[in-house]
């Protein structure tokens, strides 16, 4: 897969801190690529630069091969964190502007407008001013006005705040859809079940570094840690026994005659060998590998990198 | 750049649908005409039908006293307690008693008695005839010819005329009211769309649309758009209302002046004649109009204004002092979250401006001073003395100094404005001082 943006060492600083230091990052064409990290980290700077609403103090974003530059909004879809329309203006009238602000024709954008309107039911609205409308429908029309120029690559910050479940589901779907038909989507959110369900790709940025990055299911795998859940029938004594000296035993729950345990295995046993030497003593109900959640793997890396900045306030999210 | 056209078109679209805007637009120039039309309509003196019964005891008066086409007066011999008696049930509207004594003087010698009190241009009219009866009376007595004084008298106009380097001179149509005036209309102007701007901005900031629309467009360019969309806004304004006086204010000429200008040259006609044959001319038949002087003079003066290169240096400096302003309007409009934030920075605006009022209201006394000269040239204060300057005459080379750093200041703060915009406008939460909006114009 081509990339479709790379940041390369982009810095940023404001006059009594850091927001970016020196990141670096990869995106792939036709992906969903999650920016994480908590509050402050740097995420909506790092949004702002590649919107250009911002520029770098150093580094360079290449973008489809190319620098960066000015023509290439028009195939960028921005829906910011701080989100809001002209509370005068009628729906029509606003997306319509907006969209021939991103390059789209008159004829062009109306045809659209039609069509989006019609998808996500709001039709009958268009002639009403947006301080008439619910917030949930100021939202359908924000996330029309991110998409309709069609663009390659859709920037989403924190999509899911601020939206209801109903919505927040619909976008979702959306983005499924636009990823689908070619579009590359990034978004920054702290909704970790979200970044599991929807990206393929994910970088953790803490204290204006990137301290993470990588596919998803690649780094959950790096960051299983031999732990496993097993069920079964038999002696838990002799489980035990077993045990001894392959892992230790984290939790362990009996019920009637079933016995859960939750074991961290040592790492030079592998889970066939471990499960050979168990088997002959008990009647095997499951065995599943407990792999971090990306929630665990946020938290653990975080607070990892306050410790090393000395902080002692730990992230739990 | 079809983007800042597309900018530049939301903005007017947004105002000139705005019904607030378009009954302003109409109603303002209502309203200041209907303001003139009053102040005339007030200095007209109330012409009242008036039936004045006089009771001259001196026996001075009888039949010296004129009245005009509305007021008459009949004379009688009635004993006064008699005559008030009767006056309420008589046809009178007022009863003139005159006391015997009256060429000597004193307090309480002549009383008026009226049922609904009379206008002040009436009690005038007959206060200042009987004045100049007793005065003349007076000098009669004295065996001096009222005429030989009348004659002596002579009222002194003192024309202002400029010599320029070449020798050749002009009058000096030193009109300050005209030029206070223009310069406290460009002051309003200024500040109005000044804060539309301003309120422009700071709406898409806390509407928190700004963000959405920067990643389309560079903040320069929208912050541009707004402003030039807002100045074509206060263009179609200007012009609409401009016509709209110009056609009211015609009208109310048609209707006022007409027997001003019909007068004012009976009154030219006469001064001529005076001019050629001096005091040998009979007074007794010439027309009097020594209360119609001042109006006389003012017809005069507002004749001979320009009134094209007042329109057209009041639409340039309006642009340019408009632009200048603007942008350090939109550069604060940027920096605030609500209205309530920004006094602090729209008072220090504002003190430039008003010391240029100041300015203006000095060019009616003293309009060559070095202050009016350097606040004309200056741009925080060139539009408006400027203005106050323009109707006296200002040689051309002062109007394109003045102009020429307006516009050129214009650059600057808009340049910097910008610098101060794209930080602002995505700022949030935190209360701005004026050592940050410093520090935004190094951000890069």
């Amino acid at each position: 897969m081509a990339e479709i943006l790379r940041i390369q060492q982009v810095s940023k600083r404001y006059s009594n801190h850091v927001a970016l230091n020196e990141v670096s990052l990869n995106v792939q064409e036709k992906s969903v690529f999650g920016l994480l990290g908590p509050n402050g980290a740097g995420k909506t700077s790092l949004i702002r630069i590649i919107n250009q609403i911002t520029g770098p103090d150093s580094g360079e974003i290449i973008f489809k091969g190319h620098k960066l530059g000015a023509d290439d909004v028009e195939h960028i879809g921005y829906l910011p964190e701080e989100r809001g329309l002209y509370k005068k203006m009628t729906v029509a009238d606003q997306v319509l502007y907006l969209a021939r602000l991103k390059g789209l024709s008159k004829w062009e954008a109306k045809k659209r407008i039609r069509h989006w309107f019609e998808k996500f039911e709001i039709k009958d609205w268009s002639n009403k001013k947006i301080e008439e409308l619910s917030k949930g429908m100021q939202q359908k029309v924000q996330f029309i006005v991110t998409v309709i120029h069609e663009p390659e690559l859709l920037i989403l910050d924190e999509p899911f705040s601020g939206f209801d479940p109903i919505n927040a589901q619909l976008i979702k779907n959306e983005i499924l859809e636009l990823k689908k038909n070619g579009a590359t989507v990034i978004f920054s959110t702290h909704n970790m079940g979200s970044v599991e369900e929807l990206c393929d790709h994910i970088a953790l940025l803490n204290k204006a570094e990137k301290i993470l990055d990588g596919a998803v299911k690649e780094i959950r795998k790096t960051y299983r840690s031999n732990t496993y859940k097993i069920s079964f029938k038999g002696s838990a004594m002799g489980f035990a026994n077993t045990l001894w000296t392959g892992g230790e035993v984290l939790e362990k729950h009996t019920e009637d005659d079933v016995h859960s345990f939750t074991i961290k295995l040592v790492p030079q046993l592998s889970s066939s060998a471990f499960l050979q030497a168990v088997l002959p003593g008990c009647e095997l109900l499951s065995f599943n590998e407990i792999i971090p959640s990306m929630n665990d793997i946020f938290i653990q890396k975080v607070n990892e990198g306050n410790e090393v900045f000395g902080t002692k306030s730990n992230y739990t999210d | 750049m079809s983007k800042i056209g597309l900018i530049i078109g939301r903005e007017i679209k947004s105002k000139l649908y705005n019904k607030t805007f378009i009954i302003m637009t109409i109603l303002a120039p209502l309203l200041i005409t209907g303001f003139i039309a009053f102040m005339i309509q007030m200095t007209q003196s109330d012409k009242t039908e008036q039936k004045v019964l006089v009771l001259d005891e001196s026996q001075l008066f009888k039949d010296n006293l004129s009245g005009n086409d509305y007021i008459s007066l009949s004379y009688s011999d009635q004993k006064l307690e008699e005559a008030v008696d009767q006056f309420y049930n008589n046809g009178f509207t007022c009863l003139l008693w005159i006391s015997p004594t009256i060429v000597e003087g004193g307090a309480g010698a002549s009383k008026l008695f009226y049922k609904k009190s009379p206008g002040f241009a009436f009690q005038t009219y007959i206060k200042d005839q009987m004045e100049r009866i007793i005065y003349e009376n007076k000098l009669k007595a004295n065996n001096i010819d009222p005429n030989i004084i009348l004659n002596s008298k002579q009222n002194v106009r003192l024309i202002l005329e400029k010599v320029n380097d070449k020798g050749k001179t002009e009058e000096q149509n030193s009109f300050g009211f005209f030029g206070f005036i223009s310069g406290a209309l460009m002051f309003t102007f200024i500040l109005m769309y000044g804060m539309m701007v301003f309120r422009s901005v700071m709406e898409e900031k806390t509407n928190r649309i700004v963000e959405v629309i920067v990643s389309s467009v560079k903040p320069f360019e929208l912050m541009l758009g707004k402003i030039l969309g807002i100045a074509l806004l206060g263009m179609i304004q200007f012009i609409v209302m401009g016509i709209i006086t110009f056609g009211l204010t015609t009208a109310l000429s048609t209707i006022y002046l007409k027997d001003i200008s019909a007068q004012l040259k009976v009154f030219d006609q006469q001064q001529e004649l005076v001019k050629k044959n001096g005091t040998s001319v009979d007074f007794s038949k010439l027309e009097k109009f020594d209360d119609k002087l001042e109006v006389f003079d003012l017809v005069r003066k507002l004749e001979k204004i320009n009134f094209l290169e007042v329109f057209v240096c009041f639409f340039l400096y309006f642009i340019g002092g408009y632009l200048f302003y603007s942008s350090i309007m939109a550069a604060i409009g940027s920096a605030v979250d609500s209205e309530s934030d920004s006094q602090q920075f729209i008072t220090p605006v504002m003190i430039p401006l008003m010391i240029g009022y100041f300015i203006s209201t000095k060019t009616i006394l003293d309009p060559d001073s070095a202050t009016v000269f350097w606040g004309s040239m200056i741009p925080f204060t060139s539009p408006i003395v400027m203005m106050s300057r323009i109707s006296n005459g200002v040689p051309l080379w002062e109007i394109a100094l003045s102009l020429t750093s307006l516009f050129l200041s214009f650059f600057l703060t808009t340049w910097l404005a910008g610098k101060i915009y794209r930080t602002g406008i995505l700022m949030y939460g935190k209360k701005t001082s004026w050592r940050e909006l410093g520090k935004w114009l190094f951000y890069k």
